[in-house]
């Protein structure tokens, strides 16, 4: 990774967007329990917890406090239809012992609770050494004994007054509906806020504060006759890992009436006639392609069989037939994995289980050189890349669930030279254009695959032309990245993300962004999703 | 002490709750458990968990002003601040033209959906469960992956109108995917039930996917079109399931469903399936079992949503009934089409020439109002020709309607309860027969095993 790309990164920020540093803060609309807790007794709480798990038999342990408050606000054309504003916290317990994990949870944070905890998840992980050949082992990790993080939030959403949200989505709804045959407008506002603290056998006592903001619309139009119906969602306004400041920046009264006007032409859109095009993709398209086929592709615990049951493997494996070797794409072509974006979803400052928020290179001058790891997995792939750490990929979605290996920010980086998306339409003789993100599916090794988006517009000498519909693109993996012939440069760099990553089992919910330019494909195969 | 409120508990806590409302109405639901699972992969333990939880949501209502809140600390002091919080939103909510007043007491269908034989399966004896399949994977030279969960928990619904409703219950789901040692082969088998004695047996899953797993190794690619095809029982629930949401009224009288009638209304009363299936939801049938009552307490009951191929039934609100002049009818109960008899084997005997599908991964909507869907076939893809299966074949993606697929049936088998999430978890059961398709669409080839 070249210093020029990582300083890409570190400056990608959305305007003004600083970090801050500092611990949890009170003042909630919503007193509970847990802002009634000093830091230093939840940190209390966590370190009896590790001793009862040492205590125990715990080889090693981690416990996790975890506070999280969600708020939505929804309007369906003139009316509100959810104002809800909700807190759960509780704690959870991970130890090994005989080489086994286990895990406990709890609703009930007190310092007895999380003693049986840390006894009950010892007691699992006896019970489940007896089906355990390979005992684990933890790559190492530094201590971070008084860490701290929070989102570079510039407006605390829950501070903000629900009159002004309701307002906002209600204004924007009607503007919506000004435009003729637009019928359904369903709006909406969702903000979480995460607080943990965690500890660790290791000596870390770290606490962390995360934002997720997440406006959204969709408009309906329905044609005169109601035998047709075509949306727009506004998938120009990702969720992002920032504060109401995003909401605003977001602009959905003014946006609203062009993405109306959009839903209404797709109504008369003409259907794309199948065949091999070449595709331009918007970022606001490109970057859940980026998500499907090279994200979830690199999950190392994936391509090692630990999601065969579910999520499925990889067929980037084995790993020392691809490390260093397989080329994804074109030598222009570099991928990061990061946790360090600010604004994405997926920023922190440490993972769940204390490692630091790391930046490295998943594909580098077109080769696929590293997976996403915890420090559980190191070991599996130390020796082909020669790292030693955890990239810090260790997640659970809640106190109620167990960490797992998740996809950090997978970002592909902008070209050298700085093309916008114009200059890819102005070099384009016969193609589409696919904005936004629709229908997604891929196999259960993120190779064949079948996406959709939002709007398509023909591309006829180097013009855009008629808008197109029920346009779906698909290929294979690697022959789509290595088609890839021209990339936008760092202007026309795009942020976009998703909330709903499902993965493990039980299954867990995650969000994380993807950045990128928009690019070109070179004769990919497109079919008429109606025919 | 169980580790979910008893009827007693749920209905002081319900009354803790309402006795705080300072508002012209409120209502609470309540639900409490605790869930258990352990995962396995690379034929070992990977991780396991279990989980104590509760939580509460009010929602205050002010004239036809409402809002709510969810919380689980369910303290006495947080309680209070929590009601007053609801009741300071629901006093800035805009006014809601469609908001109805609360139920009254309801009657409720009585189920005994609690087993001991779910609620006893803790890490010591998943464990035991799992190396019940793990063994005999690795005695094959296979590898096993899988899931195993248990959840016990009680939900409650009260409100200020003096409703109140309560149910518990037990349930569980053991799902294995065993694969070849190099990832040319791999068979998938599930079991899910709300008693663990009525599921199938670790030894038995643990078969079937060790015969998968032997038998896909080193499939054939087919070129894709569309092809007969028997859809085994979990096939058909991984699309049956999608149905679910497709049955408001609301949205098919609104012109966006595919039960929308061109000019307005719906199709409720016309042939929108093959004849021989009938589609129902009951909360006492033994196979579903599933909680009695909605969110709002609305009693759920058996509905027949299509029978005999005719449309008969579709959900409708509660405002929504109002503004038809009929009554509400609510989603839940589960899902269970009927229609036939037999085994998948008895269904592949009768195919010339098909695709044997073990089960779809995947599936995403491309054209809502169509109810047309794209997915890839996972763990079990096979050639059948003169009523046997002969080889393996690669993973196929269809784009296919449902309701297209639902008119193209040949033959119909008998209806068993299946894993019909993707994720392999607990969830809405689910009740299916395997099915004969013709011309099922298939699009690409998939290299994925």
């Amino acid at each position: 990774m070249s210093t020029t790309r990582r300083d890409f990164i570190k400056s990608a920020s959305l305007a003004g967007a600083a970090a801050t540093a500092s611990g949890w803060s009170g003042g909630l609309v919503l007193p509970s329990a847990v802002v009634e807790q000093s830091d230093s007794f939840l940190k209390d709480l966590c370190l009896s917890a590790l001793d009862a798990a040492r205590s125990a038999g715990a080889t090693y342990a981690d416990v996790r406090i975890v506070n999280i408050r969600d708020q939505s606000v929804a309007a369906s054309e003139n009316r509100v239809t959810e104002i809800s504003d909700n807190e759960t916290f509780g704690v959870g317990v991970r130890v090994l012992a005989r080489g086994a994990w286990g895990y406990a949870a709890s609703r009930h944070v007190t310092r007895q609770e999380c003693q049986r905890l840390a006894g009950q998840a010892v007691n699992q992980a006896v019970a489940n050494a007896r089906a355990v050949s390979t005992p684990v082992e933890l790559a190492l990790v530094d201590a971070y004994p008084d860490g701290t993080w929070r989102s570079p939030i510039r407006r605390d959403p829950f501070r903000v007054p629900m009159e002004d949200k309701i307002d906002l989505l209600l204004a924007a709804n009607a503007r919506a509906l000004s435009v003729n045959r637009v019928q359904f407008v369903n709006s909406s506002m969702l903000f979480v806020r995460q607080r943990t603290t965690f500890a660790s056998t290791e000596g870390s006592i770290i606490q962390q504060t995360v934002y997720r903001t997440a406006p959204q619309m969709t408009i309906t139009a329905v044609a005169s006759d109601s035998r047709n119906s075509q949306s727009r969602e506004s998938v120009e306004v990702a969720p992002m890992g920032l504060g109401y400041e995003h909401v605003e920046a977001a602009n959905l009264e003014e946006r609203a009436v062009e993405w109306a006007e959009e839903a209404v032409e797709k109504l008369s859109a003409t259907p794309v006639e199948p065949g091999v095009y070449d595709l331009i993709l918007d970022p606001t398209n490109l970057f859940l392609t980026i998500h499907e086929t090279i994200g979830h592709a690199t999950e190392l615990d994936r391509a090692l069989g630990f999601e065969a049951n579910y999520a499925g493997t990889s067929f980037l494996a084995p790993p020392a037939d691809v490390i260093d070797k397989l080329q994804y794409g074109p030598e222009f072509m570099n991928v990061i994995g990061d946790r360090t974006q600010e604004g994405a979803l997926a920023t922190v400052g440490w993972d769940d289980e204390g490692v630091p928020a790391d930046s490295w290179a998943i594909v580098r001058d077109g080769i696929f050189v590293d997976y996403q790891t915890t420090r559980e997995q190191v070991r599996w792939i130390s020796g082909l890349t020669g790292v030693t750490m955890s990239h810090g990929c260790s997640l659970a979605s809640s106190w109620d669930s167990v960490q797992l290996q998740r996809m950090p920010n997978i970002s592909l980086m902008p070209g050298e030279d700085d093309h916008v998306l114009d200059d890819l339409i102005t070099a384009t003789d016969r193609g589409i254009l696919v904005t936004g993100h629709g229908s997604y599916g891929i196999d259960q090794q993120r190779s064949n695959f079948q996406f959709g988006g939002q709007v398509f517009y023909e591309v006829r000498g180097g013009q855009v032309g008629r808008m197109l519909k029920d346009v779906a693109y698909k290929g294979r993996t690697l022959d789509f990245w290595n088609s890839m012939d021209m990339l936008g440069g760092p202007r026309s760099y795009f942020i976009g993300g998703t909330t709903g990553d499902l993965k493990g089992q039980p299954a867990q919910a995650h969000a994380t962004s993807h950045g990128c330019p928009p690019a070109r494909f070179r004769q990919v195969e497109v079919i008429n999703t109606a025919s | 002490m169980p580790d979910y409120f008893t009827e007693a508990e749920a209905r002081d806590l319900c009354d803790q709750i309402l006795a705080r409302s300072t508002v012209d109405a409120a209502a609470v639901t309540v639900s409490s458990g605790s869930d258990g699972f352990t995962r396995f992969a690379r034929s070992e333990i990977a991780t396991s968990g279990e989980v104590l939880r509760a939580e509460a949501r009010v929602t205050s209502r002010i004239g036809d002003r409402s809002a709510s809140v969810r919380w689980n600390d369910l303290g006495s002091a947080a309680i209070q601040q929590t009601v007053s919080h609801s009741e300071e939103l629901a006093r800035i909510a805009p006014e809601d033209p469609q908001s109805l007043p609360l139920l009254g007491p309801q009657e409720y269908v009585q189920n005994e959906a609690f087993f001991a034989a779910t609620e006893e399966l803790d890490a010591e004896r998943r464990a035991d469960v799992i190396l019940a399949v793990i063994e005999p994977a690795a005695a094959a030279d296979l590898v096993a992956a899988g899931f195993l969960e248990r959840t016990v928990g009680s939900r409650a619904v009260a409100n200020t109108n003096g409703l109140f409703a309560y149910h518990n219950s037990t349930a569980a789901s053991y799902t294995t995917t065993i694969r070849t040692p190099d990832g040319t082969g791999s068979g998938w088998a599930g079991t899910t039930h709300s008693d663990w004695m009525s599921m199938v047996s670790p030894a038995d899953l643990a078969a079937q996917a060790i015969d998968k797993a032997r038998a896909s190794q080193d499939a054939e690619e087919i070129v894709p079109g569309p092809f007969t095809v028997v859809l085994e029982p979990t096939a058909v629930g991984n699309l049956i399931s999608l149905m679910r949401t497709a049955f408001d009224a609301r949205v098919a009288d609104e012109g966006r469903s595919f039960f929308s009638q061109p000019g307005g209304g719906n199709k409720a009363g016309e042939v929108v399936m093959d004849e021989r299936l009938t589609l129902l939801s009951d909360p006492v049938d033994p196979d579903l079992l599933t909680c009695p009552f909605a969110s709002d307490g609305w009693p759920l009951s058996r509905t027949v949503w299509i029978e005999d191929g005719v449309l008969t039934n579709l959900a409708y609100s509660r405002y929504w009934a109002q503004q038809q002049s009929r009554d509400p009818v609510a989603v839940g109960g589960g899902m269970k089409l009927t229609g036939g008899d037999g085994t998948t084997a008895d269904l592949i005997g009768t195919v010339e020439r098909g695709i044997l599908v073990t089960r779809f991964w995947y599936i995403r909507p491309v054209d809502q109002r169509r109810l047309l869907y794209t997915g890839i076939t996972r763990d079990g893809t096979f050639l059948i020709e003169g009523g046997q299966v002969t080889r393996p074949v690669k993973n196929l993606r269809f784009n296919e309607s449902l309701m297209s697929m639902l008119n193209k049936v040949e033959a119909i088998g008998s209806a068993v309860r299946i894993v019909a999430s993707e994720a392999g978890g607990i969830g809405e059961p689910v009740v299916v027969p395997p099915l004969v398709v013709q011309d099922f669409h298939f699009t690409s080839v998939s290299d994925a095993v």
